[in-house]
Protein backbone atom coordinates (compact mmCIF):
# COMPACT_ATOMS: atom_id res chain seq x y z
CA UNK A 1 0.00 0.00 0.00
CA UNK A 2 1.38 3.20 -1.03
CA UNK A 3 -0.28 5.72 1.76
CA UNK A 4 1.52 8.40 -0.02
CA UNK A 5 -1.06 7.99 -3.18
CA UNK A 6 -4.21 7.77 -0.94
CA UNK A 7 -3.38 11.01 0.90
CA UNK A 8 -3.62 12.51 -2.97
CA UNK A 9 -6.02 11.19 -3.67
CA UNK A 10 -7.93 12.08 -0.35
CA UNK A 11 -6.89 15.71 -1.51
CA UNK A 12 -8.60 15.53 -4.51
CA UNK A 13 -12.23 14.32 -3.58
CA UNK A 14 -12.05 16.44 -0.28
CA UNK A 15 -12.26 20.15 -1.47
CA UNK A 16 -14.96 20.62 0.82
CA UNK A 17 -12.94 19.95 4.16
CA UNK A 18 -11.97 23.96 4.64
CA UNK A 19 -14.95 25.69 3.41
CA UNK A 20 -16.91 22.97 5.55
CA UNK A 21 -15.39 24.80 8.59
CA UNK A 22 -14.98 28.40 7.15
CA UNK A 23 -18.54 29.56 8.80
CA UNK A 24 -16.72 28.94 12.31
CA UNK A 25 -13.70 30.53 11.17
CA UNK A 26 -15.09 33.85 12.16
CA UNK A 27 -16.41 32.91 15.64
CA UNK A 28 -13.02 31.33 16.12
CA UNK A 29 -11.08 34.47 15.20
CA UNK A 30 -13.77 36.61 17.12
CA UNK A 31 -12.76 34.34 19.77
CA UNK A 32 -8.86 35.21 19.74
CA UNK A 33 -9.62 38.69 19.37
CA UNK A 34 -12.07 38.94 22.38
CA UNK A 35 -9.79 37.53 25.07
CA UNK A 36 -6.80 40.52 23.99
CA UNK A 37 -9.30 43.07 24.51
CA UNK A 38 -11.12 42.44 27.68
CA UNK A 39 -9.58 43.42 31.04
CA UNK A 40 -7.70 41.27 33.34
CA UNK A 41 -10.53 42.41 36.29
CA UNK A 42 -13.72 41.09 33.69
CA UNK A 43 -12.09 37.65 33.21
CA UNK A 44 -13.86 35.69 35.02
CA UNK A 45 -17.29 36.97 34.22
CA UNK A 46 -15.78 37.42 30.34
CA UNK A 47 -14.71 33.36 29.96
CA UNK A 48 -18.13 32.26 30.14
CA UNK A 49 -19.38 34.82 27.44
CA UNK A 50 -16.54 34.02 25.66
CA UNK A 51 -17.60 29.82 25.70
CA UNK A 52 -21.14 31.20 24.58
CA UNK A 53 -20.02 33.52 22.21
CA UNK A 54 -17.41 30.86 20.58
CA UNK A 55 -19.50 28.28 20.41
CA UNK A 56 -22.95 29.89 19.96
CA UNK A 57 -26.63 28.64 21.54
CA UNK A 58 -26.83 25.49 20.05
CA UNK A 59 -24.48 22.65 20.27
CA UNK A 60 -22.06 22.91 17.36
CA UNK A 61 -21.22 19.59 15.25
CA UNK A 62 -18.47 20.83 13.33
CA UNK A 63 -15.31 19.23 13.87
CA UNK A 64 -12.60 22.31 14.30
CA UNK A 65 -15.09 23.74 16.77
CA UNK A 66 -15.71 20.56 18.31
CA UNK A 67 -11.38 20.31 18.30
CA UNK A 68 -11.46 24.09 20.05
CA UNK A 69 -13.97 23.20 22.82
CA UNK A 70 -11.77 19.38 23.73
CA UNK A 71 -8.66 22.15 23.36
CA UNK A 72 -10.16 24.74 26.00
CA UNK A 73 -10.74 22.28 28.23
CA UNK A 74 -7.47 20.66 27.77
CA UNK A 75 -5.82 23.91 28.24
CA UNK A 76 -7.55 24.19 31.28
CA UNK A 77 -6.56 20.96 32.94
CA UNK A 78 -2.86 21.49 31.45
CA UNK A 79 -2.38 25.16 33.35
CA UNK A 80 -4.19 23.77 36.62
CA UNK A 81 -1.66 20.68 36.87
CA UNK A 82 1.35 23.05 35.78
CA UNK A 83 0.26 25.50 38.51
CA UNK A 84 -0.23 22.97 40.98
CA UNK A 85 2.82 20.94 40.14
CA UNK A 86 4.83 24.14 40.63
CA UNK A 87 3.48 25.07 43.47
CA UNK A 88 6.12 24.79 46.71
CA UNK A 89 4.60 23.15 49.40
CA UNK A 90 1.33 22.21 47.91
CA UNK A 91 1.95 18.03 46.68
CA UNK A 92 3.46 16.59 49.48
CA UNK A 93 7.24 16.49 49.00
CA UNK A 94 8.49 12.93 48.95
CA UNK A 95 5.67 11.04 48.23
CA UNK A 96 4.22 9.18 45.13
CA UNK A 97 1.76 11.49 44.32
CA UNK A 98 4.55 13.88 42.90
CA UNK A 99 5.25 11.73 39.80
CA UNK A 100 1.48 10.81 39.70
CA UNK A 101 0.65 14.29 39.27
CA UNK A 102 3.75 14.96 37.43
CA UNK A 103 2.46 12.35 34.59
CA UNK A 104 -1.29 13.98 34.33
CA UNK A 105 0.44 17.38 34.00
CA UNK A 106 2.52 16.31 30.91
CA UNK A 107 -0.53 14.40 29.35
CA UNK A 108 -2.64 17.43 29.54
CA UNK A 109 0.08 19.92 28.20
CA UNK A 110 0.66 16.71 25.87
CA UNK A 111 -3.07 16.94 24.69
CA UNK A 112 -3.27 20.44 24.43
CA UNK A 113 0.29 20.67 21.81
CA UNK A 114 -1.04 17.60 19.81
CA UNK A 115 -5.19 19.76 19.94
CA UNK A 116 -3.47 22.73 18.48
CA UNK A 117 -0.99 21.05 15.77
CA UNK A 118 -3.50 19.07 14.65
CA UNK A 119 -6.13 22.65 14.42
CA UNK A 120 -3.03 24.76 13.42
CA UNK A 121 -3.97 28.26 12.48
CA UNK A 122 -7.52 27.97 13.57
CA UNK A 123 -6.58 26.60 17.55
CA UNK A 124 -8.38 28.84 19.67
CA UNK A 125 -6.07 30.82 22.33
CA UNK A 126 -5.47 29.63 25.84
CA UNK A 127 -8.08 31.72 27.92
CA UNK A 128 -7.44 33.13 31.56
CA UNK A 129 -8.47 30.85 34.11
CA UNK A 130 -9.51 31.91 37.43
CA UNK A 131 -9.74 28.14 39.94
CA UNK A 132 -10.61 29.53 42.49
CA UNK A 133 -14.02 30.26 41.15
CA UNK A 134 -14.23 33.70 42.61
CA UNK A 135 -13.01 32.53 45.34
CA UNK A 136 -14.94 29.45 46.40
CA UNK A 137 -11.79 27.57 46.06
CA UNK A 138 -8.27 27.03 47.09
CA UNK A 139 -6.55 24.58 45.18
CA UNK A 140 -3.20 25.80 45.42
CA UNK A 141 -3.02 26.71 48.76
CA UNK A 142 -4.70 23.26 49.87
CA UNK A 143 -3.84 19.87 48.57
CA UNK A 144 -7.20 18.18 49.18
CA UNK A 145 -8.89 21.28 47.21
CA UNK A 146 -6.21 20.50 44.47
CA UNK A 147 -6.72 16.94 44.25
CA UNK A 148 -10.67 17.92 44.21
CA UNK A 149 -11.03 20.23 41.16
CA UNK A 150 -8.32 17.60 39.61
CA UNK A 151 -10.89 14.88 39.86
CA UNK A 152 -13.73 16.82 38.51
CA UNK A 153 -11.81 18.10 35.80
CA UNK A 154 -10.96 14.74 34.89
CA UNK A 155 -14.07 13.61 35.38
CA UNK A 156 -15.82 16.02 33.85
CA UNK A 157 -13.31 15.25 30.97
CA UNK A 158 -14.23 11.70 29.91
CA UNK A 159 -18.22 12.81 29.82
CA UNK A 160 -17.25 15.62 27.05
CA UNK A 161 -15.02 13.40 24.80
CA UNK A 162 -17.37 10.96 25.54
CA UNK A 163 -20.54 13.34 24.36
CA UNK A 164 -18.92 14.71 21.16
CA UNK A 165 -17.32 11.11 19.78
CA UNK A 166 -20.59 11.37 17.70
CA UNK A 167 -19.92 14.58 16.16
CA UNK A 168 -16.78 13.08 15.50
CA UNK A 169 -18.02 10.33 13.22
CA UNK A 170 -16.87 12.10 10.26
CA UNK A 171 -14.06 12.24 10.22
CA UNK A 172 -11.87 9.07 11.74
CA UNK A 173 -9.05 10.37 12.31
CA UNK A 174 -9.97 12.87 14.44
CA UNK A 175 -11.98 10.40 16.36
CA UNK A 176 -9.59 7.95 16.63
CA UNK A 177 -7.33 10.90 18.30
CA UNK A 178 -10.54 11.98 20.21
CA UNK A 179 -10.81 8.45 21.69
CA UNK A 180 -7.26 8.02 21.87
CA UNK A 181 -7.57 11.10 24.39
CA UNK A 182 -10.81 9.82 26.08
CA UNK A 183 -9.43 6.50 27.67
CA UNK A 184 -5.87 8.57 29.05
CA UNK A 185 -8.70 11.22 31.02
CA UNK A 186 -10.78 7.93 31.92
CA UNK A 187 -7.24 6.56 33.20
CA UNK A 188 -6.48 9.61 34.78
CA UNK A 189 -9.54 9.93 36.54
CA UNK A 190 -9.30 6.76 37.93
CA UNK A 191 -5.78 7.31 39.46
CA UNK A 192 -6.98 10.77 40.94
CA UNK A 193 -10.05 8.71 42.83
CA UNK A 194 -7.91 6.66 44.34
CA UNK A 195 -5.60 9.55 45.59
CA UNK A 196 -8.90 10.81 47.39
CA UNK A 197 -9.28 7.49 48.76
CA UNK A 198 -6.75 7.59 50.43
CA UNK A 199 -6.92 10.60 51.86
CA UNK A 200 -10.74 9.87 53.44
CA UNK A 201 -12.81 10.40 50.20
CA UNK A 202 -15.84 7.25 50.37
CA UNK A 203 -15.67 6.46 46.58
CA UNK A 204 -14.04 3.76 44.39
CA UNK A 205 -12.08 4.09 40.82
CA UNK A 206 -15.12 3.81 38.89
CA UNK A 207 -18.32 6.35 39.45
CA UNK A 208 -21.35 4.53 41.61
CA UNK A 209 -24.72 5.93 40.79
CA UNK A 210 -24.41 9.41 40.54
CA UNK A 211 -22.39 9.95 43.76
CA UNK A 212 -19.81 12.97 44.25
CA UNK A 213 -17.60 10.68 46.19
CA UNK A 214 -17.20 13.78 48.87
CA UNK A 215 -16.60 16.50 46.32
CA UNK A 216 -18.59 20.41 46.82
CA UNK A 217 -21.88 20.10 46.23
CA UNK A 218 -21.42 22.40 43.44
CA UNK A 219 -19.81 19.46 41.75
CA UNK A 220 -23.22 17.32 41.41
CA UNK A 221 -23.63 17.96 37.91
CA UNK A 222 -20.74 16.36 36.65
CA UNK A 223 -22.36 12.91 38.14
CA UNK A 224 -25.97 13.73 37.59
CA UNK A 225 -26.92 11.14 34.85
CA UNK A 226 -24.55 8.45 35.79
CA UNK A 227 -26.73 6.48 38.16
CA UNK A 228 -28.93 5.69 35.00
CA UNK A 229 -28.78 1.53 34.48
CA UNK A 230 -31.05 1.38 31.30
CA UNK A 231 -28.22 0.94 28.11
CA UNK A 232 -30.22 0.87 24.25
CA UNK A 233 -33.07 -0.64 26.47
CA UNK A 234 -31.69 -3.38 27.94
CA UNK A 235 -32.06 -3.06 31.23
CA UNK A 236 -28.82 -3.78 33.44
CA UNK A 237 -29.99 -3.95 36.92
CA UNK A 238 -31.04 -7.34 37.92
CA UNK A 239 -29.38 -8.94 34.98
CA UNK A 240 -28.54 -12.95 36.48
CA UNK A 241 -25.53 -15.07 35.25
CA UNK A 242 -23.05 -17.03 36.55
CA UNK A 243 -24.54 -16.78 40.04
CA UNK A 244 -24.47 -13.62 39.55
CA UNK A 245 -26.97 -10.68 39.53
CA UNK A 246 -25.96 -7.20 38.47
CA UNK A 247 -26.84 -4.76 41.39
CA UNK A 248 -28.05 -1.26 40.50
CA UNK A 249 -24.69 -0.17 41.53
CA UNK A 250 -22.89 -2.29 39.29
CA UNK A 251 -25.05 -1.14 36.67
CA UNK A 252 -24.63 2.36 37.18
CA UNK A 253 -20.57 1.62 37.35
CA UNK A 254 -20.64 -0.51 34.29
CA UNK A 255 -21.19 2.60 31.98
CA UNK A 256 -20.08 5.78 32.00
CA UNK A 257 -22.41 8.54 30.45
CA UNK A 258 -21.41 11.37 28.14
CA UNK A 259 -22.60 14.96 28.85
CA UNK A 260 -23.78 17.31 26.11
CA UNK A 261 -22.06 19.90 24.92
CA UNK A 262 -24.10 22.58 26.79
CA UNK A 263 -23.86 20.83 29.95
CA UNK A 264 -20.02 20.94 29.93
CA UNK A 265 -19.91 24.63 29.30
CA UNK A 266 -22.18 25.07 32.40
CA UNK A 267 -19.53 22.96 34.50
CA UNK A 268 -16.67 24.67 32.52
CA UNK A 269 -18.21 27.64 33.15
CA UNK A 270 -18.69 26.86 37.12
CA UNK A 271 -15.11 26.11 37.32
CA UNK A 272 -13.46 28.83 35.37
CA UNK A 273 -15.40 31.56 35.94
CA UNK A 274 -16.85 31.29 39.06
CA UNK B 1 -5.54 -11.24 5.36
CA UNK B 2 -4.54 -8.27 3.54
CA UNK B 3 -1.60 -10.31 1.46
CA UNK B 4 -3.84 -10.48 -1.37
CA UNK B 5 -5.14 -7.40 -1.35
CA UNK B 6 -4.71 -4.55 -4.04
CA UNK B 7 -3.95 -1.27 -3.16
CA UNK B 8 -6.92 0.25 -3.00
CA UNK B 9 -8.69 -2.54 -1.01
CA UNK B 10 -6.29 -2.30 1.72
CA UNK B 11 -7.72 -1.37 5.60
CA UNK B 12 -7.19 2.11 5.44
CA UNK B 13 -9.78 2.94 8.17
CA UNK B 14 -7.68 1.57 10.34
CA UNK B 15 -4.56 3.14 9.27
CA UNK B 16 -5.12 6.34 11.12
CA UNK B 17 -4.59 4.74 14.47
CA UNK B 18 -1.24 3.71 13.67
CA UNK B 19 -0.21 6.82 12.16
CA UNK B 20 -2.16 9.21 15.15
CA UNK B 21 0.30 7.54 17.03
CA UNK B 22 3.37 6.68 15.37
CA UNK B 23 4.11 9.51 12.86
CA UNK B 24 4.81 12.69 13.75
CA UNK B 25 2.44 15.76 14.38
CA UNK B 26 3.09 17.89 11.42
CA UNK B 27 2.68 13.96 9.26
CA UNK B 28 -0.77 13.86 11.26
CA UNK B 29 -1.70 17.63 10.58
CA UNK B 30 -1.78 16.79 7.36
CA UNK B 31 -3.63 13.69 7.36
CA UNK B 32 -6.24 14.92 9.28
CA UNK B 33 -6.99 17.82 7.06
CA UNK B 34 -7.38 15.56 4.51
CA UNK B 35 -9.20 12.57 6.61
CA UNK B 36 -12.68 13.71 6.05
CA UNK B 37 -12.13 12.27 2.33
CA UNK B 38 -11.16 8.55 4.15
CA UNK B 39 -15.01 7.57 4.11
CA UNK B 40 -15.88 7.90 0.53
CA UNK B 41 -12.37 6.30 -0.68
CA UNK B 42 -13.67 3.89 2.07
CA UNK B 43 -16.69 3.51 0.36
CA UNK B 44 -15.00 2.24 -2.81
CA UNK B 45 -13.36 -0.34 -1.52
CA UNK B 46 -14.15 -4.13 -1.56
CA UNK B 47 -14.18 -6.28 1.11
CA UNK B 48 -11.37 -8.93 0.94
CA UNK B 49 -13.52 -11.83 0.54
CA UNK B 50 -11.39 -14.97 2.23
CA UNK B 51 -13.77 -18.19 2.59
CA UNK B 52 -10.54 -19.93 3.57
CA UNK B 53 -11.22 -18.95 7.29
CA UNK B 54 -13.66 -20.92 9.42
CA UNK B 55 -14.74 -20.28 13.07
CA UNK B 56 -17.36 -18.52 14.67
CA UNK B 57 -18.00 -15.37 12.13
CA UNK B 58 -17.99 -12.08 13.88
CA UNK B 59 -20.04 -11.08 11.13
CA UNK B 60 -19.73 -7.15 9.51
CA UNK B 61 -20.25 -3.79 9.89
CA UNK B 62 -21.68 -2.78 13.26
CA UNK B 63 -22.93 -6.08 13.79
CA UNK B 64 -19.30 -7.29 13.05
CA UNK B 65 -17.86 -4.20 15.69
CA UNK B 66 -20.68 -5.72 18.68
CA UNK B 67 -19.65 -9.25 18.15
CA UNK B 68 -16.01 -8.56 18.45
CA UNK B 69 -16.66 -6.40 21.41
CA UNK B 70 -19.15 -9.38 22.85
CA UNK B 71 -16.43 -11.59 22.53
CA UNK B 72 -13.66 -9.51 24.49
CA UNK B 73 -16.24 -8.87 27.57
CA UNK B 74 -17.04 -12.74 27.17
CA UNK B 75 -12.85 -12.97 27.77
CA UNK B 76 -12.80 -10.24 31.19
CA UNK B 77 -16.01 -11.98 32.61
CA UNK B 78 -14.67 -15.77 32.28
CA UNK B 79 -11.77 -14.32 33.73
CA UNK B 80 -12.94 -12.20 36.57
CA UNK B 81 -15.47 -14.76 37.40
CA UNK B 82 -12.51 -17.61 38.10
CA UNK B 83 -10.59 -15.15 40.22
CA UNK B 84 -13.74 -14.44 42.16
CA UNK B 85 -14.79 -18.44 42.78
CA UNK B 86 -10.99 -19.21 43.39
CA UNK B 87 -9.25 -15.90 44.93
CA UNK B 88 -5.23 -15.70 44.66
CA UNK B 89 -3.62 -16.50 48.03
CA UNK B 90 -3.65 -13.80 50.58
CA UNK B 91 -6.15 -11.49 48.45
CA UNK B 92 -7.28 -8.21 50.44
CA UNK B 93 -10.83 -7.58 51.48
CA UNK B 94 -10.49 -4.19 48.95
CA UNK B 95 -8.92 -5.69 46.34
CA UNK B 96 -11.35 -8.95 46.68
CA UNK B 97 -14.01 -6.17 46.67
CA UNK B 98 -12.82 -3.80 44.28
CA UNK B 99 -12.28 -7.01 41.50
CA UNK B 100 -15.99 -8.77 42.48
CA UNK B 101 -16.96 -5.21 41.41
CA UNK B 102 -14.74 -5.34 37.60
CA UNK B 103 -16.41 -8.68 37.39
CA UNK B 104 -19.75 -7.82 37.77
CA UNK B 105 -18.75 -4.97 35.53
CA UNK B 106 -17.74 -6.77 32.77
CA UNK B 107 -20.46 -9.49 33.39
CA UNK B 108 -22.84 -6.57 32.49
CA UNK B 109 -20.74 -5.27 29.44
CA UNK B 110 -21.13 -9.34 28.36
CA UNK B 111 -24.91 -9.75 28.70
CA UNK B 112 -25.40 -6.29 27.34
CA UNK B 113 -24.09 -7.00 24.24
CA UNK B 114 -25.84 -10.59 24.14
CA UNK B 115 -28.98 -9.08 24.46
CA UNK B 116 -28.32 -6.03 22.05
CA UNK B 117 -27.53 -8.81 19.50
CA UNK B 118 -29.79 -11.01 19.99
CA UNK B 119 -30.22 -13.38 17.24
CA UNK B 120 -27.00 -11.81 15.57
CA UNK B 121 -24.65 -12.65 18.86
CA UNK B 122 -21.96 -15.06 18.46
CA UNK B 123 -22.29 -18.12 20.68
CA UNK B 124 -20.66 -18.76 23.71
CA UNK B 125 -16.54 -18.61 23.28
CA UNK B 126 -14.45 -21.75 24.52
CA UNK B 127 -11.93 -19.94 26.97
CA UNK B 128 -8.42 -21.34 27.83
CA UNK B 129 -6.50 -20.22 31.06
CA UNK B 130 -4.10 -22.56 31.29
CA UNK B 131 -1.65 -20.44 31.47
CA UNK B 132 -2.72 -18.61 34.14
CA UNK B 133 -2.00 -19.85 37.82
CA UNK B 134 -5.42 -18.59 39.78
CA UNK B 135 -3.15 -18.76 43.14
CA UNK B 136 -0.66 -16.18 42.25
CA UNK B 137 -1.30 -12.57 42.85
CA UNK B 138 0.84 -11.76 40.46
CA UNK B 139 -0.33 -14.28 37.55
CA UNK B 140 -3.79 -12.94 38.21
CA UNK B 141 -3.05 -8.89 38.10
CA UNK B 142 -0.76 -9.60 35.40
CA UNK B 143 -3.30 -10.92 33.28
CA UNK B 144 -6.11 -8.20 34.15
CA UNK B 145 -3.38 -5.76 33.18
CA UNK B 146 -3.27 -7.41 29.66
CA UNK B 147 -7.03 -7.93 29.71
CA UNK B 148 -7.82 -4.55 30.68
CA UNK B 149 -5.20 -2.80 28.43
CA UNK B 150 -5.91 -4.56 25.41
CA UNK B 151 -9.94 -3.62 25.70
CA UNK B 152 -8.97 -0.45 25.86
CA UNK B 153 -6.83 -0.51 22.51
CA UNK B 154 -9.23 -2.87 21.46
CA UNK B 155 -12.57 -0.37 21.63
CA UNK B 156 -10.24 2.55 20.73
CA UNK B 157 -9.43 1.08 17.76
CA UNK B 158 -13.07 0.01 16.88
CA UNK B 159 -14.65 3.54 17.49
CA UNK B 160 -13.78 4.38 14.06
CA UNK B 161 -15.01 1.48 12.40
CA UNK B 162 -18.52 1.92 13.63
CA UNK B 163 -20.99 3.26 11.65
CA UNK B 164 -23.84 4.32 14.13
CA UNK B 165 -23.53 7.07 17.02
CA UNK B 166 -25.34 5.38 18.65
CA UNK B 167 -23.23 2.21 18.88
CA UNK B 168 -19.98 4.53 19.30
CA UNK B 169 -21.43 6.03 22.12
CA UNK B 170 -22.34 2.72 23.52
CA UNK B 171 -18.58 1.82 23.29
CA UNK B 172 -17.37 4.74 24.31
CA UNK B 173 -19.84 4.60 27.64
CA UNK B 174 -17.88 1.38 27.74
CA UNK B 175 -14.29 1.78 27.15
CA UNK B 176 -13.82 4.67 29.78
CA UNK B 177 -14.99 1.69 32.73
CA UNK B 178 -12.18 -0.22 30.76
CA UNK B 179 -10.18 2.33 31.19
CA UNK B 180 -10.42 3.16 35.05
CA UNK B 181 -10.13 -1.09 35.27
CA UNK B 182 -6.92 -0.78 33.30
CA UNK B 183 -5.86 2.14 35.72
CA UNK B 184 -6.36 0.64 38.77
CA UNK B 185 -4.92 -2.76 38.32
CA UNK B 186 -1.69 -1.50 36.71
CA UNK B 187 -1.63 0.76 40.49
CA UNK B 188 -2.04 -2.52 42.36
CA UNK B 189 0.92 -4.37 40.14
CA UNK B 190 3.37 -0.85 40.42
CA UNK B 191 1.63 2.46 41.96
CA UNK B 192 1.99 4.99 39.66
CA UNK B 193 1.64 3.02 36.40
CA UNK B 194 -1.72 4.08 35.37
CA UNK B 195 -0.50 5.81 31.92
CA UNK B 196 2.38 3.65 31.02
CA UNK B 197 4.23 4.59 28.02
CA UNK B 198 3.41 0.99 27.17
CA UNK B 199 -0.07 1.90 26.64
CA UNK B 200 -0.05 6.01 26.06
CA UNK B 201 2.44 7.38 23.86
CA UNK B 202 4.56 9.78 25.79
CA UNK B 203 4.79 12.16 22.83
CA UNK B 204 1.19 13.00 22.04
CA UNK B 205 -0.32 11.45 25.24
CA UNK B 206 -2.60 9.63 23.18
CA UNK B 207 -3.44 6.31 24.48
CA UNK B 208 -2.35 3.74 22.09
CA UNK B 209 -5.27 1.69 19.80
CA UNK B 210 -5.34 -1.95 18.52
CA UNK B 211 -6.94 -2.68 14.96
CA UNK B 212 -8.93 -5.97 15.62
CA UNK B 213 -6.55 -8.40 14.04
CA UNK B 214 -3.90 -7.03 16.24
CA UNK B 215 -6.55 -7.72 19.31
CA UNK B 216 -7.49 -11.17 18.35
CA UNK B 217 -4.15 -12.22 17.77
CA UNK B 218 -3.08 -11.46 21.29
CA UNK B 219 -6.03 -12.65 22.95
CA UNK B 220 -6.24 -15.74 20.41
CA UNK B 221 -4.21 -17.35 23.40
CA UNK B 222 -6.89 -17.39 25.89
CA UNK B 223 -9.32 -18.20 23.40
CA UNK B 224 -9.77 -22.04 22.32
CA UNK B 225 -12.96 -20.93 19.68
CA UNK B 226 -11.78 -19.98 16.60
CA UNK B 227 -12.57 -16.68 15.64
CA UNK B 228 -13.38 -15.51 11.90
CA UNK B 229 -12.34 -11.96 11.81
CA UNK B 230 -12.60 -11.50 8.14
CA UNK B 231 -15.71 -9.89 7.57
CA UNK B 232 -15.03 -7.41 9.89
CA UNK B 233 -14.92 -3.56 8.75
CA UNK B 234 -11.48 -2.06 7.96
Amino acid sequence: MNLLNIFEEIEKVDPEFNERISPRRAAIRNMAGFGKKVALSALPLAIGTLFQKAYGQTAPTDVNTILNFALTLEYLEAEFYTTGVATTGLIPAGTPAVAALTLIRNDENNHVAFLKSVLGTNAVAKPTFDFTAKGAFNPFSSYDVFLALAQAFEDTGVRAYKGQAPNLLSNKTVLAAALNIHSVEARHASHLRQMRKARGANQKPWITGKDIGGLPAAAQPIYDGEEIDTQANVKITGISANGVTISSTAASEAFDEPLSYEEVLSIATLFIAG
Amino acid sequence: MTKNTSPSQTNILVEPDRIGSSVSRRKFLHYAGAASGLVMVASACKKDDNNMDSGVNLGSGDTGILNYAYALEQLEAAFYIQVIATPYTDISDEEKMLLTDIRDHEIAHREFFKAALAGGAIPALEVDFSTIDFTKRDSVLGTAKAFEDLGVSAYNGAGPLITSADYLTLAGKIVSVEARHAAFIRDLIAPGSFVGSDVIDPTTGLEISKNPSMVLSIAGKYIKTKINASNLPS
